[in-house]
């Protein structure tokens, strides 16, 4: 009867995201540039690699209980990998002004030569499989010494590695590979991103990244529930209990940082493909900071909790608060000494407020399912 | 049947074990007993491969636990109900158990094996789907026993068992240990309170600081003069 029900929710999960995912390809098609509500699609934009960044941390930092504060150096190699492999030959000079291009191959270009306009689609995907196989490869290099320590020290050892990654991503030395300081462009991005079916154009600006966020969220779900998951929790809650019942703590912990900083080096490539431009200098430990404010908000160890603090950061900072700036916020007029800056004061005092009332997070640790699951209970009376 | 032969293990320069010789025969309740610090802890982490031993042996059915990794002794058999329960507070009654049985494949068995520790404790049953870190002590007792019986060990290690719960909670602790070697598990009990411990006992060891100093059956340590000074409090 419980595996009846689970299978329910789990046919009535499947068929949200699917009407969500078609909604998303609506509004796409509906919104142009120059609508007022094109912020929404911005958000969804945006909002998506935030949560896919949030979720992946939270994997590690929630439900390992691995306090690691390196995902901005993941991003960075996956933003890096993902643009370098998918500039096309023609605008490489351009790009590379002031060196001479290293690598000088594109997937979506060699592809698309093989199998057409399909080829296009099929090299974007590997390049942003490979950007998350690169941040997982330097995860796993950088793990073997450092997964050793444990809370505040990891979380110590990783902060240095990504300001180490973001330094060395900046060497002139570099140049031919990374560009050195300057910006690459010009690569795969959203904003190009289109389908042709005979006359119809579909625009899959925000519908691609979504989905990339989407089928990426699934799959750490589905390892937080299975036994992997599992062991994860208990080595979260304690170690020496875990080990003695058999669970191998070095190559779980292992794994944890792995995957996770391999869905962080996608996250990386998506916000690269969405903000058309690639640059170490944006991968700040702030950004880490700003993702595990989220993981934060949303409640540590719930993944609907971080997909719904990510969301909500991102419309609020970029979107609903943007009025302050005017002086028009909510029909009320501000002073003009608000204006510019002040919108970041409200924005802390609102996270403040978040925190003081709800002291585990919005979602705690429950999940979405458990909160409706509770609501049915309620509302039908029968407990069981 | 375990054997621990000249067991010598050191903690970071205090010598917690001194050549200790021990044997626990199939099918028996055997306890350890001794103050604290006396080396029982060190003892039951060394056999489990928690701990690493200085020198000495520990075989398990002809078999040298000491260098094994810890999965490997667990499947041999050897589990362990660690000190202080030390359940995984955030996680259901239900995944503890599931936790418990992390080494084993055959699904089929490990919800057997479930239901028989709802029978076992049916307290377990009623809560379910609750965190673990709900449960009163007593209830975490039960959940740290029932954890370890999900590796469907032969032969299972508890530390301390009685710690800081009520006398009849203890009662009950004692009545399922019976119980379980009754079902043909061979337990290995450590303890402070000799006197239950003592009379649940066929064999008994006094440990003091490293070194046993005196062994017997459970009823013959009970009526022992120096047992009874030292720690029966008469």
């Amino acid at each position: 009867m419980k595996q009846e029900y689970r299978k329910k929710t789990s046919w009535g999960a499947l068929l949200a995201v699917l009407v969500f995912l078609a909604v998303v390809l609506w509004l796409d098609q509906i919104i142009k540039p120059t609508n007022k509500m094109y912020m929404l699609l911005t958000v969804l934009q945006k909002g998506s690699v935030y949560a896919l960044a949030a979720v992946s941390m939270n994997l590690l930092n929630g439900y390992t209980g691995l306090f690691s504060l390196g995902h901005a150096g993941f991003m960075l190699i996956g933003a890096y990998t993902y643009a370098i492999f998918t500039i096309p030959s023609s605008a490489r000079d351009a790009v590379y002004q002031y060196f001479d291009a290293a690598v000088r191959f594109s997937f979506p270009e060699a592809l698309s030569g093989v199998m057409g306009p399909a080829g296009t689609a099929v090299g974007v995907l590997i390049a942003v499989i490979l950007a998350g196989l690169m941040a997982a490869f330097f995860a796993w290099l950088i793990g073997l010494p450092v997964l050793r320590l444990k809370s505040d020290y990891l979380a110590i050892a990783t902060l240095g590695f990504a300001e180490i990654i973001r330094a060395i991503f900046q060497w002139q030395k570099l140049g031919p590979i990374t560009n050195g300081s300057n910006l690459l462009k010009n690569f795969a991005r959203t904003s190009k991103f289109k389908l042709e079916l005979g006359d119809t154009k579909l625009v899959l600006s925000t519908f691609v990244p979504v989905l990339i966020a989407t089928i990426s969220i699934i799959i750490i779900v589905k390892l937080v529930n299975s036994t992997y998951g599992r062991a994860f929790k208990a080595i979260r809650d304690d170690e020496i209990a875990a080990e003695a019942m058999g669970i191998n703590l070095a190559k779980h912990k292992m794994l944890s940082f792995t995957v996770s900083s391999f869905f962080a080096g996608v996250s990386g490539a998506m916000m690269a493909m969405v903000l058309s431009i690639a640059q170490a200098s944006n991968f700040k430990s702030a950004m880490t900071y700003e993702i595990l404010l989220m993981v934060v908000l949303g409640g540590i160890g719930s993944t609907s909790g971080s997909v719904i603090g990510s969301f909500l950061f991102v419309a609020a900072s970029e979107w609903w608060l943007r009025g302050l700036d005017s002086g028009s916020f909510l029909g009320i007029s501000a002073p003009g000494i608000f204006r510019n800056g002040f919108r970041l004061v409200v924005f802390s005092i609102i996270i403040m407020i978040v925190v003081l009332f709800f002291r585990k997070g919005i979602m705690g640790e429950r999940e979405i399912s458990d909160v409706l699951r509770s609501r049915k209970k309620k509302a039908g009376g029968t407990a069981k | 049947m375990l054997e621990v032969k000249d067991l010598h293990v050191s903690y970071g320069g205090i010598r917690a074990l001194r050549g200790v010789n021990l044997e626990v025969p199939d099918g028996k309740i055997v306890t350890l007993i001794g103050a604290n610090g006396a080396g029982k802890s060190t003892m039951l982490r060394t056999i489990s491969g928690l701990v690493k031993a200085e020198s000495g042996s520990v075989l398990y059915n002809g078999k040298e636990l000491i260098g094994m990794p810890i999965n490997k002794i667990l499947e041999e058999g050897i589990a362990m109900v660690p000190e202080g329960r030390r359940v995984f507070t955030n996680l259901t009654v239900l995944e503890n158990l599931k936790i418990g049985a992390y080494l084993r494949n055959d699904k089929a068995g490990i919800q057997k094996d479930i239901e028989w520790v709802y029978e076992l404790f049916p307290r377990l049953q009623e809560r379910s789907w609750q965190m673990a870190g709900t449960l009163s002590g007593g209830e975490q007792q039960m959940l740290a026993v029932g954890r370890a019986l999900m590796s469907r060990p032969k032969l299972m290690m508890m530390d301390e068992p009685s710690l800081g719960l009520a006398p009849l909670v203890v009662k009950g602790i004692f009545d399922i240990i019976r119980e379980i070697n009754r079902q043909g598990v061979t337990v290995l009990l450590i303890e402070q309170n000799a006197n239950m411990a003592l009379k649940t006992a066929d064999l008994a060891y006094v440990l003091e600081t490293g070194e046993i100093t005196l062994q017997g059956s459970g009823a013959e340590l009970l009526t022992n003069e120096a047992i009874k000074k030292a720690y029966l409090g008469e």
